[in-house]
C-alpha cells in the first residue's frame, strides 16, 4: 500500500507547501505537463502524491482516502465534525496565516466586546423585528464560538465571498470572516471586536486517523517524519 | 438494541395509554417551515435540526420536536380545554457523538387548559409517572417560573432584570451578568474609556467621530444603547445579600415539601416569589390528590435551565439512576409563553411532555 499525501494543487499555497517540504529535506515536484495534476516525491519510495483543491483536503482526510494532507486549520475545524477524533495536526507550517474574527461597523461605538454584541443584538431584534444577521461562510466555528460566549438573538447568513460588503448592502449587520491584516475590514468601515478572535488559522500538515494503514504505510510514514525531523 | 418494530409497538402501547387518558390523537407534518423554528430557537436549532430546502417553500426542517406544530394546530382550533397525544419520529442532527441517534420515536401528551394550571401540571406529571412506574425511575422537578419571579424581585433596573431573564437558560452567561450587576466583576477598560468620553464630549460628538453610518443598525439604535449604558453605569450594584438569596434559590435541591418550606423562609426577604410559591403549593396539593408522594418527590430549582428555552413554569424529567449514560426517558413542562408567541398575542396556557419508547424498551429488557 502507498502512503497518500494530499497537497494543494495550485497557486501560492502549492508553492509554499513545496518550499516547506524542501526546507524539511523532502523534495516534491509536479510531473507531466503544466496542466496535468500529477506529482512525485523524490528520494522516498512508497509515497503517492495527490494534488487536490485545498478546500477538499479536509474531506479526504476525514474519509481516510489520504493519509497526510496540507490545508488550513480553519477549513479542518469548520468542515470536519468532531475533527480531533478524525485527524491530528502533525505540524503547523508557518504560512497561510489568517484570523477568523467577528467584525462590526466602526460606527457602533457602543460595541467593543461579545457582551456588547449580545446586548446590541437583543435591542436590535426588539427594534427591527428580526435577529441580528452575521454574514459568514464559517457557520460551525462561528456558531460554536457564539454559543460558548452566550450570545443570543443573532442569525447567521451565508456569504461565500465579498463578505465585508454585506453590511453596506444591508444583507447583514455584522460579519465573521478571515482576515490577515484587517485592511479589507477597515476599508469597509468595519472593526474587529476586542474579544472577537474565533480562530487563528495557518497551513498545517494533518494526519488522518481513519485512513487504512498497513506495515508499508507505517514504515514510509516513519521514514518521512524522521527525514523531516518532526517531533511527533 | 431493540428493533424498529419493537419500538413502534412500545410507542403504540404508550400512545394507547395517553388516548385512554383523554388525549385526542393528532398528526403533524415531518417537514416544518424552518423560519418559525429559527425565529423561536435561534441559530442553535440549526446545529441540532436537519435543514433542507426547495425552490418553492424555501428552508424546511425535519421535525425536531412535536410541541411547536401541536401548539400551532391548537391555536388554529381554539378549543379549550384540549388534550392531545401523538407519536412519531423526531430528527436531531449529531455533530459530536456518533452513538447518539439522529432519529428516534417520541410519544407525547399535551394539555391546554387555562382554568386550573396546578391541576393541569399535576395531571400531566401523574400520567407520565403512572405509565413509567414499572421502571423505577427517579423523577426530577423544577419551576422556571420561580426563577423568573426571583429575578423580578431584585432591587435593580428593569433593563438589568430583562437581561438576566433573557439569559436564564444560559447559566454561565447569567452568572457573568449577575457578577457584573453585583459589582463583583470589574467593568472592562474599554467600557470605562467609552463612558469617560461620553461624559466629556457628549453622545453626538462621540458618534460623529466614529466613521460613516453603515448597515441597518441605525444611529438612533446606537444612541439608545449609549444612553442605556450611561444609565446603567449610574445604577447601584445589586446588594450582596440579594445576590445571595438568588444563589440560595438556584442551588436548592430538596424534596418538594422541604424545598417549599425553605423557599417560604427566603420569601420573607424576597416577597416577589410569593405568588410562585402559592402556585407551587397548589401544584403539590394537586399532585397529592393524584396520589404522588410529594414528601419524596425531588425539587431542583435549577432544573430545566439548560434545555430548550420554551419552558417557563413547572418542569419535570424521569431518569434511570442505574443508567446515567441514557438521556431522560421522559421530560416535559409548562410553556405558556411559547403559546403566546405562536398565537401572536393570544395565549393558551399549556403543559405537556414526551417519552422515548426505545428507552422504555431498553430499560424493561434490562429489568429482572
Amino acid at each position: 500500500m502507498m502512503l497518500k499525501l494530499g497537497v494543494p494543487s495550485k497557486g501560492r499555497l502549492m508553492e509554499k507547501t513545496f518550499d516547506w517540504f524542501a526546507g524539511h529535506g523532502v523534495n516534491i515536484r509536479r510531473t507531466g505537463s503544466d496542466r496535468e495534476y500529477s506529482g512525485a516525491v523524490e528520494g522516498i519510495s512508497g509515497i503517492d502524491l495527490v494534488l487536490l483543491s485545498a478546500g477538499e483536503i479536509p474531506r479526504e482526510l476525514a474519509a481516510g482516502r489520504i493519509h497526510l494532507g496540507v490545508t488550513g486549520s480553519d477549513l479542518v475545524q469548520e468542515r470536519i465534525a468532531d475533527w480531533e477524533a478524525r485527524v491530528s495536526a502533525l505540524e503547523p507550517m508557518g504560512f497561510g496565516f489568517a484570523d477568523l474574527v467577528i467584525a462590526v461597523p466602526r460606527c457602533w461605538v457602543d460595541v467593543d466586546t461579545l457582551d456588547d454584541l449580545d446586548a446590541a443584538a437583543a435591542a436590535f431584534r426588539a427594534a427591527h423585528g428580526h435577529r441580528m444577521r452575521i454574514a459568514t461562510k464559517y457557520h460551525r466555528l462561528v456558531r460554536e464560538f457564539l454559543r460558548d460566549a452566550g450570545v443570543a438573538d443573532y442569525s447567521l447568513v451565508d456569504s461565500q465571498g465579498a463578505t465585508e460588503g454585506t453590511v453596506k448592502n444591508l444583507t447583514a449587520e455584522a460579519v465573521a470572516d478571515i482576515t490577515s491584516t484587517g485592511e479589507t475590514l477597515r476599508a469597509n468601515h468595519l472593526k474587529i471586536l476586542s474579544d472577537g478572535l474565533i480562530h487563528r488559522s495557518q497551513a498545517t500538515l494533518f494526519k488522518s486517523r481513519t485512513a487504512p494503514c498497513d506495515d508499508d504505510v507505517r514504515a514510509v510514514l516513519r521514514t518521512l517524519i524522521g527525514r523531516m525531523e518532526l517531533g511527533s | 438494541m431493540p428493533s424498529k418494530a419493537d419500538i413502534l409497538a412500545q410507542a403504540d402501547r404508550l400512545h394507547g395509554f395517553f388516548r385512554a387518558a383523554g388525549g385526542q390523537p393528532v398528526h403533524t407534518a415531518i417537514l416544518q417551515p424552518a423560519e418559525t423554528l429559527l425565529d423561536l430557537y435561534g441559530e442553535d436549532i440549526r446545529a441540532r435540526a436537519y435543514v433542507t430546502s426547495d425552490a418553492l417553500r424555501g428552508e424546511q426542517m425535519l421535525r425536531p420536536d412535536f410541541t411547536v406544530p401541536v401548539v400551532q394546530m391548537h391555536m388554529d382550533s381554539g378549543a379549550d380545554p384540549a388534550r392531545y397525544t401523538y407519536m412519531g419520529e423526531v430528527f436531531r442532527r449529531q455533530e459530536r457523538d456518533p452513538h447518539r441517534p439522529n432519529e428516534y420515536v417520541q410519544v407525547g401528551y399535551e394539555l391546554f387548559d387555562g382554568a386550573d394550571p396546578a391541576k393541569a401540571d399535576a395531571e400531566v406529571f401523574a400520567l407520565f409517572s403512572e405509565v413509567l412506574s414499572p421502571l423505577g425511575l427517579r423523577a426530577a422537578t423544577g419551576d422556571i417560573g420561580l426563577l423568573l419571579a426571583a429575578v423580578e424581585g431584585l432591587s435593580t433596573s428593569d433593563k438589568r432584570k430583562a437581561a438576566l431573564k433573557r439569559h436564564l437558560w444560559r447559566p454561565r452567561r447569567f452568572r457573568a451578568l449577575l457578577d457584573r450587576f453585583g459589582g463583583r466583576a470589574p467593568v472592562p477598560e474599554t467600557r470605562k474609556r467609552l463612558l469617560a468620553q461620553l461624559e466629556r464630549k457628549g453622545v453626538d460628538a462621540v458618534m460623529a467621530a466614529a466613521g460613516p453610518e453603515i448597515g441597518l443598525r441605525s444611529a438612533p439604535d446606537i444612541k439608545a444603547r449609549l444612553v442605556a449604558l450611561m444609565q446603567d453605569a449610574a445604577e447601584p450594584a445589586i446588594a450582596p445579600a440579594e445576590a445571595e438569596l438568588l444563589d440560595d434559590i438556584l442551588g436548592l435541591r430538596e424534596t418538594c415539601a422541604n424545598a417549599l418550606e425553605h423557599l417560604r423562609d427566603i420569601a420573607v426577604d424576597l416577597p416577589s416569589i410569593l405568588p410562585a410559591l402559592d402556585r407551587m403549593q397548589a401544584r403539590l396539593d394537586a399532585l397529592s390528590d393524584q396520589g404522588i408522594d410529594v414528601d419524596l418527590l425531588d425539587f431542583e430549582a435549577s432544573y430545566g435551565r439548560t434545555t430548550m428555552e420554551y419552558y417557563d413554569g413547572f418542569v419535570f424529567g424521569f431518569y434511570a439512576e442505574t443508567r446515567p449514560d441514557l438521556p431522560p426517558v421522559a421530560s416535559g413542562g409548562r410553556y405558556d409563553a411559547l403559546t403566546r408567541i405562536l398565537g401572536q398575542g393570544r395565549a393558551a396556557p399549556a403543559v405537556g411532555g414526551v417519552v422515548r419508547p426505545e428507552l422504555v424498551l431498553a430499560l424493561s429488557e434490562g429489568a429482572p
